[in-house]
């Protein structure tokens, strides 16, 4: 918890950590579990079961026409499957994979640079790109962002890789010019990383070190001067954002052949401390903890990303994702706690929203379940989704979750109406 | 997927500023400190049992009304402690108890709770009672007639009350150094100039109250008393005397910027406390009451939730017909 500085006129400043350390390898894990998309039917994955072997890099789907696949990390045979339910109520299968120790490179993967490629391999890549969005034939992509910061306070595993592998990131802006036939490729980092992100050929940008200036949102705001419309995402507009983790996984596969199956991730601990270090997609976190010596206790916080955004977790047995850049154990000490206090209207909202939302009314309608006047009246979907709101909150009413909530709600709604039609 | 250890899941964020509304209310209490104290070294002990009596009454009626309701306890947060303080400070020392005990009722049960309690009231809880008693209890807030009894070593006449009598040639014995330094007859806790900017400073340099309301409210009192005061010298004080008598200074620093019933966008609050230092004025001016102040600011009140319909457009909305 950062406490609000003395001088109450001056906005609390929430600086990114922008010293990436240096990046510890861990062992290949015993044992790893991919998280897979559960197909549209829910039954069980048809092409793959118990006792089938795998091999390092190996695409594994659930069916042979499937566009959901993991890519298996470790060499070894599958010793579980199953189902397994994420936050906003996905659903996966869980599929665990006792390594056998080394690595059996699958040769599947064959270094043609076509979207094809793009969208069969590398979407289960670290940074968890998406390349949807170049095949949708509704959306003009125009421009790559690829974004050198880490979107979450205290994390560094997104600048680690700009800082080592700034070789490998040239590399995959020219592959991914070739997959996309996008031109303008931008890479955005902090002014601490200008020098190695200039020898990545993608027109530089630098963004300031103060949250939430990382989002993309905020991005295509302050950097690129477009607007993304209420409720669109930048795709929408045009433009893509990859992180520079897979930028960087793009141009290694493409030179050494081998798909990436480790990622960057940085680990605080308790004290604050934070080390990056490289594990095996699908380690669980355990493993990822003890090797850092981090303890997890009784009624702690185990938060997959970073303090303003991530996702509190429930279980030390669960596994490191491509998209999880941050590991986070938080002492209950050390918890904001919430309550149901009702909005006073002092206005510490309105003031920090980076998008000028009137977070007071807002939150009333809100607390009413009046998700649809939300949208209408008080700008819900002008949210970026920073939890600065919620932060500075005198009532410390939980309002980003209130947000959240109001959005999936709606997208149900909305889902059923597209249904019924 | 299970595990042994029990974690504790929440939504983000999971770091918080540290701020409470405990926190808050007592730094408004300590700010207001100076004028009290200041007060209390004034009229002695009828001024301490006035201000100890309202707090305690208000806290009582909160405490009562919780009760009443099975709500869960709201005491705790300081709000019904600094409505009863201020009340208390808007009143003269010589006010009897049951005025208070009605005073803080009103307060607290029709200014805050019956609207659903802190943060629902329209109204500025201690101006609605104190609005309430001025109508009824005319006597009482005569402050030549209630503090007669009193010597105190300055002129014990009260500034607004001469300027509405006789004009402006009976307050030239009113000297502005001793308007500030809180040697004039009032209220408890509204006379002391000083005390009131410093704890009204430290409030707005803390970030506990917006600023953009008092100085508003300051500067619509100095240029509609100004305006007045060059049209016809003779018959309107000038502005400086406005801004030192009355309720004026703790109403900018205390009562206005109330969360509640005051605006949160920028352009919003910058109206909402011009508009109420100018009804004050004019209120002072050419309206029957002595001051202006209560009603200027209910009145604004009132207005809040329209003023507080100006915004900046978000960043992504769309607007359909522009």
């Amino acid at each position: 918890m950062i406490k609000r500085s003395f001088l109450g006129l001056v906005k609390p400043a929430l600086r990114y950590n922008l010293a990436p350390g240096s990046v510890q390898e861990l062992p290949v894990p015993k044992k790893v579990i991919l998280l897979l998309k559960a197909p549209e039917n829910g039954g069980p994955p048809s092409t793959l079961k118990v006792g089938d072997a795998v091999k390092t890099g190996q695409r594994l789907s659930a069916s042979p026409d499937s566009a959901e696949y993991v890519i298996s990390s470790v060499t070894g045979t599958i010793s579980a499957m199953s189902p397994h339910v994420g936050t906003l109520a996905q659903k996966y299968t869980a599929i665990t994979i006792d390594a056998s120790g080394q690595d059996d490179w699958d040769d599947e993967f064959n270094k043609t640079p076509t979207l094809d490629t793009a969208l069969r391999f590398f979407e289960y890549t670290p940074g968890s790109p998406s390349f949807k969005a170049f095949a949708d034939p509704e959306k003009t992509i125009r421009t790559v962002v690829i974004n050198g910061m880490d979107d979450d306070l205290l994390l560094t595993a997104n600048q680690c890789v700009v800082q080592n592998k700034a070789a490998d990131i040239k590399n995959g802006v020219d592959i991914l010019k070739k997959m996309t036939g996008v031109e303008r490729v931008v890479v955005t980092v902090p002014e601490s990383l200008v020098q190695q992100a200039g020898a990545t050929g993608a027109e530089l940008k630098m963004v300031r070190g103060t949250y939430p200036n990382s989002l993309p949102h905020m991005i295509m705001k302050d950097v690129l001067g477009q607007m993304v419309e209420a409720g669109d995402t930048p795709e929408d507009a045009g433009v893509v954002f990859v992180r520079a983790e897979a930028v960087a996984a793009l141009g290694a596969a493409f030179r050494t052949g081998q798909l990436p199956v480790s990622k960057v991730v940085t680990v605080v601990g308790k004290g604050g401390s934070a080390r990056n270090v490289r594990a095996r997609i699908g380690t669980p976190l355990r493993d990822v903890l003890q090797a850092c010596n981090v303890s997890v206790s009784e009624r702690d916080r185990l938060i997959l990303g970073g303090p303003m955004m991530g996702i509190a977790t429930y279980s030390e047995e669960l596994p490191l994702e491509p998209g999880t850049d941050g590991i986070v154990v938080q002492d209950e000490a050390d918890s904001a706690q919430t309550t149901d206090y009702p909005c006073i209207n002092c206005g510490e909202c309105i003031r920090i929203c980076p998008v000028k939302i009137p977070v007071n009314m807002l939150v009333r309608f809100l607390e009413a379940r009046l998700y649809e006047d939300a949208a209408a009246m008080y700008d819900l979907h002008c949210c970026i989704e920073c939890g600065l709101c919620s932060y500075v909150c005198v009532s410390r009413i939980p309002i980003f979750q209130y947000i959240k909530l109001a959005k999936y709600e709606l997208s149900l709604i909305e889902t059923a109406e597209a249904a019924n039609e | 997927m299970s595990s042994q250890k029990k974690l504790v899941v929440a939504h983000a964020p999971y770091w918080h500023d540290g701020s409470k509304i405990s926190t808050k209310n007592y730094h408004i209490m300590i700010a207001a400190l100076p004028a009290v104290l200041m007060g209390i070294s004034q009229y002695g002990a009828p001024a301490l049992a006035v201000i100890a009596f309202a707090m305690a009454c208000a806290m009582i009626w909160e405490v009562v009304w919780n009760l009443i309701l099975g709500k869960s306890a709201s005491i705790g947060d300081g709000s019904a402690a600094v409505t009863g303080m201020l009340l208390g400070m808007l009143m003269p020392a010589t006010a009897p108890w049951w005025l208070i005990a009605l005073g803080t009722f009103i307060a607290i049960i029709v200014g805050k709770q019956i609207f659903g309690g802190i943060g629902f009231n329209p109204l500025n809880p201690p101006l609605l009672a104190l609005a309430m008693l001025v109508i009824s209890f005319k006597g009482v807030f005569d402050f030549n007639e209630s503090l007669r009894h009193y010597d105190l070593g300055f002129v014990m006449t009260y500034p607004l009350a001469d300027l509405k009598a006789f004009g402006t040639g009976a307050i030239g014995k009113f000297g502005l150094g001793d308007l500030f330094m809180g040697r004039q007859a009032g209220a408890i806790g509204s006379t002391f100039g000083l005390g009131l900017i410093v704890g009204g400073l430290y409030l707005m340099i803390r970030g506990y109250m917006r600023w953009e309301i008092s100085l508003s409210f300051l500067a619509g009192v100095f240029i509609t008393a100004l305006l007045f005061n060059l049209s016809d010298p003779a018959q309107y004080a000038s502005p400086v005397f406005h801004l030192l008598t009355g309720y004026t200074l703790i109403a900018a620093f205390f009562l206005v910027p109330e969360d509640s019933s005051s605006p949160a966008n920028f352009i919003p609050m910058l109206i909402f406390g011009a508009m109420a230092g100018m009804m004050t004025v004019l209120i002072r001016n050419i309206g029957a009451y002595v001051d202006g102040v209560v009603f200027a600011v209910l009145l604004m009140n009132l207005c809040n939730p329209l003023l507080d319909k100006i915004r900046p457009k978000a960043i992504g909305k769309v607007v359909e017909n522009a």
